[in-house]
């Protein structure tokens, strides 16, 4: 017998099912379910966690520990600066300038900010500083060299070859080796006083210093109270006039206060007291007669 | 007869915009069963060429991506008869090959069998103005066609010139360029009842989907039945369905003649439960497992087991000799035959060159059927299959599936190119003029 009342379920799909899979199987549809559903879910999620301030800051906080037990590891430690190829009394200053309390991570060193730091002392043209093995800060640096004195106005400072410059100096007879030079505005000339006294290499013995003269042209001064003007433009060239005319007529050995070579055409010479009398002697009387 | 011309057009419009989206879903909708096509258009690619390889080939522009058949529910004699019932049978099936095509589907062209179809020949004719056809002088042909009165409640879905005469010479299928001085042509309508198209529309669109194209399914189950030359001489395809039985007939490979007999192989399962005593559903199954039209010496021996569950001993244990299930359906198929051969004369089919019948449709498979209709129709018979398309699998290539297979066919090569040509300008300058006249009267 059949048994009665089961009824088979109708095959048809019903109307919400057949539009689900309709609509399953747009692509468009399909496309942003798959990618929006996840972003949507992942932006939420964020955004809820970002809505409440006190869970934020705790992950800020915790952030930062974690970043500082890192830093803090033994391994990124600095322990100690060693300053090479330097004097001991600019080393003291770079320690002094750089305040740097060791031991320290190298997460915190700013190594550009302490270099540039280092570079504004007088007495170092330059600075490399690196982070070495073993927790050491290396800090290589290039010292100034002193090229010249200069006598300013309330100072006696020691200046490199560019005018820079480098100390001060408590006595000239400190560094007798270096020339000297004087006069305001002389330290932004140095380069050129430098190549004077170059030239003047042959009367070396008789040079005593550079004058500036209204910071713009030179006086090379001389013993015996001698100097010799040099005019604005072309100093070397008057000055290698001047030692040619003292190679023929030994001019310098002469009795001579100034040899004025600011006029280009010719040398004009100032002559000492006794020379001009003499001078005169001969003019007034040509003969040498004592009438 | 412009409006003729407009429906048409917009038809053709309608399924090219379909074609376009690259995705159409075929839909026969038949007594028995619905069977669902997803086709996927996708380009001419692998079209073969060469000599010797006729426009059937059109077919290779697609390949079925999902198939599925349902049980068919509310359709009687070819036509929707419970809409809701109906419905839910599209929506299975439509479901069914969706998921295997794994695709959304829009569009839907659509066959039935029913509704009444009835054809008509006619004939238009134009005198040419300047010697030679053009597009424009074939479109004024077309549209000078004189639509017969078919009643208001019918409507046509089909129509396309079947013959162009010039002068006096005939039998022009593309006159276009030709010399002469009166162009006509003869036309082939098919109209069925507008009630089954509305309830058509209804059901798919209460599926979601969009109705792009309709035909009969005699006419579809012709175009993939038949082949090439059989088309181009003349033949008669007949497919046995459940509830109707189509008639069409092609000469030149342009469908003349399209009916149906209302009658099919769900009248011979009503025979055979009323004849045997036996639910309809055992009369079907014994139907497609021991049916047949010639009764041997052998089928008086074969006795087939009919038992059933209703508590009687003596109803419960009966078992029937093969012959006498035969003996059953032979009348009704001979009834069906001679139907079809009525129709067939009226058509006049035994003037065609050829006179080929080719038989389909599910109801064809019923052994000896072809020598019985050899003996009724008198012609030279065949049983026909629908042509193998690509992608279609085995359990779908069957005569049962004649109609869904010619429908796609149908909609890859339909021979509709015509109704392209543009609306003649004569009538479509006189109207717009009387239009304008019409303003300046309304408004000065």
């Amino acid at each position: 017998m059949q048994p009665l009342g089961t009824s088979r379920r109708d095959p048809a799909p019903s109307r919400a099912a057949y539009r689900i899979q309709r609509l399953w199987l747009t692509p468009m549809f399909r496309t942003i379910l798959r990618a929006g559903t996840p972003a949507f879910l992942i932006l939420g999620a964020g955004f809820w966690f970002l809505s409440d301030a006190a869970r934020v800051e705790n992950l800020a906080m915790r952030v930062s520990e974690l970043r500082q037990s890192i830093e803090h590891r033994p391994e990124f430690m600095v322990n100690l600066m060693r300053i090479e190829n330097v004097s001991d009394e600019v080393a003291e200053d770079i320690r002094e300038v750089t305040a740097v309390d060791f031991p320290v991570s190298s997460f915190d060193l700013d190594l550009a900010e302490m270099r540039g730091r280092i570079e504004e002392l007088d007495a170092v043209a330059g600075a490399e500083l690196v982070v070495r093995r073993g927790g050491v800060l290396e800090v290589t640096v290039h010292e100034r060299m002193p090229a010249i004195v200069w006598r300013s106005r309330d100072a006696l400072e020691l200046l490199d070859e560019t005018g820079h410059r480098v100390a001060a100096l408590d006595h000239r007879t400190d560094r007798a080796d270096l020339a000297l030079i004087a006069g305001d505005g002389a330290d932004q000339a140095v380069p050129e006083a430098l190549a004077l006294l170059a030239t003047a290499g042959p009367i070396a013995d008789r040079v005593r210093g550079l004058l500036r003269i209204g910071e713009r042209r030179w006086d090379l001064m001389l013993d015996r109270d001698q100097r010799i003007m040099l005019p604005e433009n072309d100093a070397i060239a008057a000055l290698e006039r001047v030692l040619a005319l003292n190679e023929i007529n030994e001019l310098l050995a002469r009795d001579l206060v100034a040899i004025d070579m600011r006029d280009g055409r010719r040398p004009t010479l100032r002559l000492g007291e006794a020379a001009v009398e003499f001078f005169k002697q001969i003019t007034t009387n040509p003969t040498g007669d004592d009438a | 007869m412009t409006e003729l011309f407009q429906t048409q057009r917009a038809m053709r419009n309608q399924r090219q915009a379909a074609m376009q989206r690259g995705i159409v879903a075929i839909l026969d909708i038949g007594t028995s069963k619905i069977a669902c096509l997803v086709l996927r258009f996708d380009g001419v690619a692998n079209a073969p060429l060469g000599e010797g390889i006729g426009s059937m080939a059109g077919q290779s522009r697609f390949r079925v991506a999902g198939v599925a058949t349902t049980r068919s529910r509310g359709v009687r004699f070819g036509e929707i008869d419970r809409m809701e019932e109906t419905e839910r049978a599209i929506r299975t099936a439509v479901q069914a090959a969706q998921k295997m095509a794994n695709v959304r589907v829009d569009h839907v062209i659509a066959c039935f069998s029913g509704a009444r179809p009835r054809s008509y020949g006619l004939t238009g004719s134009v005198d040419l103005h300047e010697g030679g056809v053009s597009e424009h002088d074939i479109a004024r042909v077309l549209a000078a066609c004189d639509v017969p009165d078919y009643g208001a409640d019918r409507q046509v879905i089909h129509a396309l010139p079947v013959n162009f005469a010039l002068d006096h010479r005939s039998g022009l299928s593309d006159p276009r360029g030709q010399i002469g001085n009166r162009l006509s042509v003869d036309m082939h309508m098919l109209t069925v009842d507008e009630s089954a198209i509305e309830n058509l529309l209804y059901c798919i669109k209460r599926c979601d989907l969009e109705l792009a194209g309709i035909a009969s399914s005699s006419y579809a189950s012709g175009v993939s039945s038949l082949v090439e030359d059989e088309q181009e001489l003349g033949a008669a395809c007949i497919e046995f369905g459940g509830g109707s039985t189509g008639i069409s007939i092609f000469i030149r490979k342009h469908l003349i003649y399209c009916d149906a007999v209302r009658m099919g192989g769900a009248h011979i399962t009503s025979d055979i439960s009323q004849g045997l005593q036996v639910p309809l559903a055992m009369a079907e199954r014994i139907k497609t497992f021991y049916g047949g039209i010639e009764a041997t010496g052998m089928d008086d021996r074969e006795m087939i087991d009919i038992s059933s569950d209703t508590g009687d001993w003596e109803h419960d244990r009966r078992e029937v000799s093969r012959a006498e299930l035969i003996g059953v359906m032979r009348p009704r198929v001979e009834e069906i035959l001679e139907e079809v051969r009525a129709r067939l004369d009226g058509a006049g089919f035994e003037h065609l060159p050829s006179q080929r019948v080719v038989l389909t449709g599910g109801g064809s498979q019923i052994p000896g059927l072809d020598g019985l209709a050899g003996r009724i129709l008198g012609r030279q018979v065949r049983l026909g299959k629908p042509l193998r398309i690509q992608g279609l699998p085995q359990a779908a290539t069957g005569p049962a599936f004649s109609s869904a297979v010619g429908l796609g066919l149908h909609a890859a090569h339909p021979q509709d190119e015509c109704w392209d040509f543009e609306i003649p300008t004569d009538r479509y300058a006189g109207r717009s003029l009387k239009r304008a006249v019409k303003w300046f009267r309304e408004n000065w």
